[in-house]
């Protein structure tokens, strides 16, 4: 009974850096070590059975639940958070209470069509957002809706979501 | 406690015969699900994700198809996955969240088979070969040998669930499942017809509508003796009704807080229906 | 759909569509929510929680637990140092159970350790003796005097009997029906979560937490302590959504206790499985209802019996129940009734708050109701409802006097003239179908129905509550800064109270002070009151700073304060050519000021149900098209319109988020969301199984706000929180009704009530 719950030592790719992990229970998922041990708390856990998408996150270029990945087993894979979308993205300069910020076009537009109230699903949304548009640039409506069918907002109906999405869509095709 | 994860299927063997009690973990959205709810202590686990003899598909000379058992949802959706095996795309279309189908494989619908498991009754109506090796031996399991109960298999526990062998069918197949939400749900019940034009066979399985799926062997005769399934003359829908009548009563369905047995009963005999007319209508 | 908006807004005022200020933090994962904190040295607390819904406590051993590496505290019964039980109306809920559990999930005992693993391990550890006893789950049964008492308060949590005009009245014609509510969960998304610090001395805890009320959680949390209030400091935690299941204690006190007792921070947080135990839910509730009216259809009596099911402990059941029956009319004229309510305590979970708050199940009743009324006087669903439209004036079964604005006829006209949707389309897709991606139906298989429903909901707090809320506001070279104790939740009330600052004090630059109980109350973020109560706190406090500026600049500038006024960014003279910017005219000095805003008093209700009881209502209609699946019972919302009386827009934005948000939800329980219970157990405490809305099920809404300003509201905004989820509801089974003939008398909806 007095034996260390973790002895797990692994390194993991994150967001372009390796990260090591020390002293990690097995049991682990991802979504706990990135939150609890990288301080990277920007997925959520808020069904613990890839049922709501609020840790979705990136994964060798998938959209995943990180709550559904034993940390542990994620070695040698490519992993993106929300934290990491920045780098990879088109990014817009946002105004908001006084201070300026760099965001992706998929995190503005989410700010500026009010997708964001509780905010606690919105993480998991701009992942899954951004894994989509990746895909398909011009999705129709129905495709927006299934692709993000995983991630549950109990807040806003989704309206103002499919609306940001729209909002992306639209701007990119005028800038390409 | 380790973790192995092999990058082929004989170091997935090997880690297998130095931790007998180990656990092989897929896609993880099921095994980790038991974890997070405390229902399962991890101890020595064996990950195959990363073994990509394991996430490969086949088109065999036989006319028949072999899918590894670390091929993800999403693969089978859409391409020529689903060209070849229209009714498993349809399944995996209905496989929880686009996340899910990212991650989930058949492979592990087959470690676990839950009798709610999407692609099971795709399995079982074309009488599926499934492929277990171990570090000596490597065997052939019909599916319906395989899913011995409710989450109960076959397999042993030095075996490794390779892939399943499917045959390529010249004739119309579909799925269809009943949940209460439009997406991302567990099945309440299912039904997949696949329809063999060369020998005249009509195949319908039943998912989450007993322990295991289940295929309405006399409902299938029955219908064969009505119809010619090999022509393309649409099915009179006194038939078809009498066909879904006929699945239903080969269900075994219980009452749980998703639904009642007695709905059940009901839908698999109307998803019954609406699937062989689909079929000779197609 | 809108397009991207290149900043069309001048200034961010009032009406203005301002953007959240923590917008940037939430989209970009960096806002803290009360899960996201972490501390040096802190420990994880988790609770152990009864399998029974009823049993009595034999023994409890917490030594194993004890003797596991890394587990720091174990806390039962005997280890709370003040009051043993707390609650929001009555103090009948324990802290920890010790002689008896009373539902299934009810807490026993708490742990902290270094790991929630070995938490986890800890909880099994404990050995809990029960004698496990039978759980009364039926409220009827609960309720009579002859059956076991489960409470020494006793089963009948509340009745009130309504007696209005002659209670013998009759009309030509009656309709009646038993309805049944399912049990809904608030189901927000960050799950339960607080991180407490004890101080040095052990005499004082600083508790970070998600909740809507700050100031009642401290002196429930105090008590329970054997603190004083001044000693338990509570922070504001960032809220993932609350809909009323944050306004009673859950791990509040547990995790300062641990905290008190370990000298270190403690972290708690629930997960999905354990939040179903954790909070209360939406009243289950059975009610009969029966409408005399004349051949024209107007109502003459309305009779009704309501039976609301309020679990274990007493939360804001009384409350509750008196929403729910002084709503029984709905928004329509009646002069005579008589109604009984009861609310009543089982072996079920506690219930208590969500959004809608007893009106939801009245209304489902009520607009049943003017169905069935329609089609026995053969009057269309739109023209039986503008036939008995309430009006401003009218009476309500209470005798109380709607004086708030009552555009009823007009919520009606207006969502009736939003054009319907377009019929289905011969090749839509087959995830436009009920039944979606599960390929279920055919074109030919699904019929269209529409129904209505139309709402009336009470604001704010009833029955001679005090309720107010307090702001401050500091106005120092050129920037306001606002302190309050408000719980944004997510309504976006960050986002209006820099508006408020911005018109009436011209300035651009706002800073919101941290949410804490180091300022007066804010009261609860729920009952549709924040705009309307902290927007008032918030607007009196900055017109109180902007008379100090009057008067500061009128000395400076030898003008009378009277003549001043803010234009834009400028304080000006009216009556003359000056004109000095806020932010020069406040260079160097501070004006700080704090204002308490009280609504109006309210009254108890009398023996006869007779009283002032309400502060102000909103109404709303709903028009619900649904296609149906008529074989497999299978539904798809396919629109709602909806036209809402709000008073006044002061954010456009956030306005639409609300009624769609709201929408979202009532559709949640007309076809699918309901805890399961069998015999006082919960089946379905997952999001497997407990299913909530996915971007596939949700409708599209077309929606009208109508804006008559509400003359006693502060903004001229009525709260537009609750309406929008409340008779969308009705309206959705009433589409249903239409497409397949079924009765359907029980929310939500099952596919096996349609088609068997």
């Amino acid at each position: 009974m007095n034996e260390p719950l973790g002895n797990e030592m692994y390194t993991l790719h994150i967001n372009g850096q390796d990260r090591p992990v020390r002293d990690a229970w097995v049991g682990e998922s991802l979504l706990y070590v990135l939150r609890e041990r990288l301080d990277l708390p920007g997925a959520k856990g808020a069904c613990e059975q890839g049922e709501c998408g609020s840790c979705t996150v990136l994964m060798d270029g998938d959209a995943v639940c990180s709550c559904l990945v034993m940390a542990a087993t994620a070695v040698g894979s490519n992993i993106v958070t929300v934290e990491g979308l920045i780098e990879q993205n088109p990014t817009m300069a946002v105004t908001a209470q006084a201070i300026t910020s760099q965001v992706t076009d998929v995190q503005q537009a989410f700010i500026e069509e009010g997708s964001v109230q509780c905010g606690f699903c919105t993480p998991g949304l701009i992942v899954a957002v951004h894994h989509l548009l990746d895909k398909n640039p011009d999705p129709t409506e129905l495709e927006v809706k299934e692709s993000i069918s995983g991630n549950i907002c109990r807040c806003t109906g989704y309206g103002r979501i499919f609306a940001a999405v729209e909002a992306v869509v639209q701007v990119r095709k005028a800038n390409s | 406690m380790t973790v192995a994860i092999p990058l082929s299927i004989r170091e997935a063997l090997d880690a297998l015969s130095n931790t007998p009690d180990a656990r092989l973990i897929q896609g993880g959205t099921d095994m980790m699900v038991e974890i997070n709810f405390n229902h399962l202590k991890p101890h020595n686990m064996i990950a195959l994700r990363r073994v990509q003899e394991l996430r490969t598909w086949t088109k065999n000379a036989d006319n028949t198809l072999t899918i590894g058992s670390g091929v993800p949802y999403q693969e089978m959706e859409t391409g020529e996955l689903k060209q070849l095996v229209p009714a498993l795309a349809e399944a995996a279309r209905t496989v929880g969240s686009p996340q899910i189908r990212a991650a989930g494989t058949l492979g592990g619908n087959l470690g676990t088979c839950s009798p709610a498991g999407d692609g099971l009754p795709v399995l079982f109506a074309l009488d599926a070969i499934v492929h277990l090796q171990s570090a000596d031996a490597s065997r052939k399991l019909s599916i319906h040998d395989f899913m011995v109960g409710v989450k109960r298999n076959a397999r042993n526990a030095n075996e490794i669930i390779t892939g399943v062998t499917v045959p390529l069918l010249d004739g119309w197949q579909g799925y269809a499942k009943v949940g209460v939400r439009n997406a991302m749900v567990i099945s309440v019940a299912s039904a997949c017809l696949a329809i063999d034009k060369p020998t005249r066979s009509v195949r319908i399985a039943l998912g989450a509508v007993g322990p295991t799926i289940i295929r309405c062997r006399d409902a299938e005769v029955w219908l064969s003796e009505q119809i010619d399934i090999s022509a393309s003359t649409a099915i009179d829908a006194a038939v078809a009704k009498e066909f879904g009548r006929r699945v239903a009563l080969e269900s075994k369905p219980i009452d749980d807080h998703r639904s009642t047995a007695e709905y059940r009963r009901h839908a698999v005999g109307v998803l019954a229906q609406r699937l062989i007319t689909r079929a000779s209508s197609s | 759909m809108s397009t991207v908006k290149q900043d069309v807004r001048a200034r961010d005022i009032l009406g203005a569509s301002a953007l959240r200020p923590d917008g940037v933090a939430k989209v970009t994962g960096s806002f803290s929510f009360s899960s996201d904190m972490w501390a040096e040295n802190m420990l994880w607390g988790a609770t152990l929680r009864s399998p029974h819904p009823y049993a009595r406590i034999i023994s409890i051993d917490t030594t194993p637990a004890l003797l596991i590496s890394g587990v720091s505290a174990v806390l039962t019964a005997k280890d709370v140092p003040g009051k043993a039980t707390y609650g929001l109306i009555s103090a009948d809920q324990p802290v920890f159970a010790s002689e008896f559990v009373r539902y299934m999930g009810e807490p026993v005992a708490v742990v902290a350790a270094d790991h929630p693993e070995t938490c986890r391990r800890a909880l099994a550890a404990i050995i809990v003796n029960y004698e496990v006893l039978t759980p009364i789950v039926d409220p009827e049964l609960a309720m009579l005097a002859t059956t076991e008492q489960i409470h020494p308060d006793g089963n009948l949590i509340r009745h009130q009997h309504i007696k209005h005009g002659d209670p013998h009245a009759t009309g030509d014609i009656t309709v009646e029906g038993n309805y049944t509510i399912g049990m809904q969960d608030q189901a927000f998304l960050g799950l339960e979560a607080a991180m407490a610090f004890p101080d040095s001395g052990g005499n004082g805890v600083e508790l970070h937490i998600a909740t809507q009320w700050l100031h009642e959680d401290r002196g429930q949390i105090a008590a329970c302590l054997a603190l004083p209030e001044d000693n338990v400091r509570l922070v504001l935690g960032g809220v993932g959504g609350a809909f009323g299941a944050r306004e009673d204690i859950s791990l509040q006190v547990h995790c300062c206790l641990l905290a008190l007792r370990t000298g270190k921070p403690i972290k708690m947080q629930y997960s999905r499985e354990e939040s179903f135990f954790g909070h209360v839910h939406r009243h289950p509730a059975k009610i009969w209802m029966k409408h005399h009216a004349n051949k024209d259809g107007k109502i003459v009596k309305i009779e009704s019996r309501m039976v609301f099911d309020g679990g274990a402990y007493t939360s804001t059941s009384p409350a509750v129940l008196i929403n729910g029956i002084t709503h029984t009319q709905g928004p329509y004229q009646c002069d005579n009734a008589v109604v009984d309510g009861y609310a009543v305590r089982t072996n079920n979970p506690p219930c208590g708050a969500m959004r809608g708050f007893g009106v939801v199940q009245a209304c489902f009743a009520h607009e049943s109701q003017m169905d069935l009324l329609a089609e026995a006087c053969g009057l269309s669903a739109v023209d039986i409802r503008l036939k008995n439209a309430m009006r401003t004036g009218d009476k309500l079964v209470t005798g109380q006097i709607v004086e708030s604005v009552a555009p009823v006829e007009r919520c009606i006209r207006e969502t009736d003239a939003i054009p319907m949707p377009d019929s289905m389309a011969n090749d839509a897709d087959v995830l436009e179908f009920p039944g979606g991606s599960g390929r279920t139906a055919d074109r030919h298989n699904i019929v269209r129905g529409v129904g209505w429903g139309v709402s009336i909901k009470n604001l704010m707090y009833s029955e001679g509550f005090d309720d107010y809320a307090t702001a401050r506001c500091t106005l120092s070279n050129g920037v306001a800064s606002l302190k309050f104790a408000t719980s944004e939740v997510g309504q976006g009330f960050v986002t209006l109270a820099p508006q408020i600052a911005r018109s009436v004090l011209g300035v651009d630059d706002v800073v919101l002070e941290t949410s804490d109980t180091q300022i007066g109350s804010a009261g609860s973020t729920s009952a549709s009151r924040q705009t309307w109560m902290s927007g008032g706190a918030v607007d009196g406090a900055c017109r109180l700073v902007r008379e100090r500026l009057f008067e500061h600049v009128g000395k400076q500038h030898n003008i009378d304060p009277i003549r001043l006024m803010v234009e834009n960014t400028d304080v000006i003279d009216t009556v003359g050519t000056f004109r000095i910017s806020v932010a020069d005219a406040t260079q160097g000095i501070t004006l700080s000021e704090t204002f308490e805003h009280h609504h109006r008093k309210t009254e108890d209700l009398d023996e006869n149900g007779q009283g002032n009881c309400h502060v102000a209502f909103a109404f709303v209609a709903h028009r619900a098209v649904v296609d149906v699946d008529i074989e497999l019972g299978l539904v798809k919302v396919v629109q709602i319109a909806t036209a809402q009386d709000v008073g006044r827009v002061l954010n456009p934005l956030s306005a639409i988020g609300q009624l769609e948000g709201g929408i979202a939800q009532g559709l949640g329980l007309a076809v699918m969301e309901e805890i399961i219970m069998d015999n006082g157990k919960v089946k379905n405490p997952s999001f497997t199984d407990y299913l909530l809305p996915t971007a596939l099920d949700a409708p599209r809404v077309v929606a009208v706000m109508i804006e008559e300003p509400e003359p006693q509201a502060p903004l001229g905004a009525k709260g537009i929180g609750e309406p929008p989820c409340i008779s969308v509801t009705p309206a959705i089974v009433a589409a249903i009704r239409a497409a397949t003939g079924k009765a359907l008398l029980r929310v939500p909806v099952r596919p096996q009530d349609i088609c068997l």
